[in-house]
């Protein structure tokens, strides 16, 4: 199950102590973002960047960690603030013009198409010529949804929902992938096959922004972590450091039990 | 052959002819109501209006497909125009869109009375549809060509919505929109567009149909809540959004009324809602219909 997902790019891969200079240049940089619900502020001037090494965002229920996403993804309207991709503004741009500049959105709790069977699903998303990532890759990366083609979105599994949550943003060969929550409700071993993914798209030169409450997660993914606190950026850290600070752990998620890293092969769990 | 059975024969084939038309009527209402639960009180305007189209295309041109064709192209931009203007607006309000379509149809019936009056018109059919078959088990042993030629366009507006519902990309658009709109938003689709599309093919639909509705009856003022209130029944009853549900909705209304009419005339009407009665109350979602 936790086969190597992603045929490697071509080349040597780089190690993360020397990254290529492009890795550092900011992909998404977000600046002073504001978003309110009616009265309620629910984002206070969100400062952020994200550049093609992956960046973790996590803290605790109803800080705003969705919201953010909805913002970047325009799904929500931003009160104030600035977001940019590549130096292109994005705040006041629709949802579908900002998809197609180059985010590709994988939301809480996978919102997959409950009319639309596996296979629509990656037809209707993939566009025809050009590179990148076609339905024969897809069905390479995730051989359990070709498998399920024919079966409708809602008639799979969750890991299997989110195969295909991650697969429909995929095939808009995004710059930037934005996931939320992506490991929840999902077996371990799932889990520990979507790391994989994860890992090899961040080699592929995805920039990844994802969103966690599993710290395990988190850290195994990224080595940058950002913490929300009430819809502002509390606090940026690296994972060494963090998982290794049971205070600040304590402090911003609220968890003050051991933290174990999933980066080692788990111990066979049933699967989804 | 017994009286008895050709008369029943006759009442069937009459009923499934009337259920074509029914189908045809629906079909624009199956989009925009059933599936996208636009509530359009107008679709019987719009199908009215799309057959007086039809009158005056068939006078300008004498050619019954042009009438046809021009019938849904003009509908079809007439609901683009009340989608963008109206109705778009006020998306997820069913209330709204009830009143609004509602005043769209008294406007829509005023302006055709004034401009073609209370007389009654009919249009004639194409050459290749006109006259009578013989068909040996029926009344008099002929049957109206039309009428039967009605049935082969109905098979060919529902075969057309089903590929383009399920084999095109447009149609994934539009049942994907309809699941989760601002998903499908995320994943680059221009939503608005989709659901433009979808209004504008169901209010072409209601002309077209109102074309073919034309030529196989007649057109008169006031003939609107007939039909509306037709393809409300066969969308309820098949099933919100459900194309084979639409089928089924109108072979059981256009069965019922002929069948109604023939054995029971005072009650013809009156089955026809006991039945829709009966159906909701042990499948409230419809026949073929997904529960909410
Ligand atoms: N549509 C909405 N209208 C009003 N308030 C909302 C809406 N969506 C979210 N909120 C509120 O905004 C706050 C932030 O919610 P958000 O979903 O962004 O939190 P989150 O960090 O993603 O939480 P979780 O970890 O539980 O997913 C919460 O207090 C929530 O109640
Ligand atoms: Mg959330």
């Amino acid at each position: 199950m936790a086969e190597p997902l992603i045929p490697r790019p071509d080349g040597p891969a780089e190690s993360a102590d020397h990254p290529e200079p492009a890795a550092t240049a900011p992909v998404l940089e977000i600046s002073g973002l504001d978003v309110r619900y009616g009265q309620s502020h629910v984002l206070q001037g969100v400062d952020l960047i994200v550049n093609r090494r992956p960046l973790s965002l996590i803290g605790r229920n109803g800080m705003g960690k969705s919201t953010l996403c909805n913002a970047i993804t325009g799904l929500v309207p931003a009160f104030g603030g600035s977001v940019k991709l590549h130096g292109h503004e994005l705040v006041g741009l629709k949802p579908h013009e900002i998809a197609r500049s180059g985010i590709g959105y994988v939301p809480q709790g996978r919102r997959v198409f409950a009319s639309l069977s596996v296979e629509e699903h990656l037809r209707m998303v993939a566009r025809r010529g050009g590179g990148g990532w076609t339905i024969k890759k897809i069905y390479e990366l995730f051989p359990s949804l070709q498998a399920r083609r024919r079966n409708g979105g809602t008639q799979l599994s969750g890991g299997e929902q989110q195969m295909l949550a991650i697969a429909r943003a995929l095939l808009l060969n995004p710059r930037l992938l934005i996931m939320d929550e992506p490991s929840e409700g999902l077996a371990p071993i799932v889990v520990e096959h979507m790391i994989g993914t994860l890992h090899n798209l961040a080699r592929e030169g995805v920039a990844l922004l994802l969103v966690e409450q599993n710290l395990g997660v988190a850290t195994s993914v990224s080595e940058r972590i950002a913490i929300m606190v009430t819809g502002t950026i509390a606090l940026e850290t690296t994972s060494a450091e963090l998982a290794s600070d049971e205070a600040t752990q304590r402090r911003y998620l609220g968890v003050s039990t051991h933290i174990e890293r999933i980066d080692t092969p788990a111990a066979p769990a049933p699967s989804t | 052959m017994p009286k008895a059975l050709v008369d029943l024969l006759t009442v069937v084939l009459n009923g499934v002819t009337l259920a074509a038309l029914y189908f045809v009527v629906a079909s624009g209402f199956t989009l925009i109501f059933g599936l996208m639960r636009t509530t359009n009180m107008a679709h019987g305007s719009l199908y009215m209006l799309g057959a007086y189209v039809g009158v005056s295309a068939y006078d300008a041109t004498g050619n019954w497909l042009a009438a046809l064709v021009i019938g849904f192209a003009a509908l079809a931009v007439v609901g683009g125009a009340i989608h963008l203007g109206l109705l778009s607006r006020m998306a997820g309000q069913d209330l709204r869109q009830a009143l609004v379509t509602i005043g769209l149809s008294i406007i829509i019936g005023d302006l055709l009375l004034a401009k073609y009056g209370g007389l009654t018109y009919q249009i004639a059919p194409p050459a290749f549809a006109a006259g009578s078959v013989a068909i040996p088990f029926v009344v008099n042993g002929t049957y109206s060509a039309y009428r039967l030629f009605m049935i082969g366009a109905a098979v060919a507006v529902y075969g057309s919505l089903w590929l383009v519902l399920n084999r095109t990309r447009i149609g994934w658009y539009i049942r994907a929109g309809i699941d989760d709109r601002d998903m499908l938003s995320a994943l680059g689709v221009n939503v608005s567009r989709v659901f433009l599309f979808v209004f504008a093919l169901g209010a072409g639909l209601a002309g077209l149909s109102g074309v073919i509705g034309a030529t196989a009856l007649s057109i008169s003022p006031s003939e609107d809540g007939r039909y509306l209130l037709s393809s409300l029944v066969v969308v309820i009853v098949g099933g919100m959004g459900s194309l084979e549900g639409a089928v089924i909705g109108a072979l059981i209304i256009g069965l019922s009324e002929q069948i109604g009419l023939f054995y029971a005339p005072t009650y013809s009407i009156f089955i026809t809602f006991v039945i829709m009665a009966a159906v909701l109350a042990i499948r409230p979602q419809g026949l073929l219909g997904r529960p909410a």
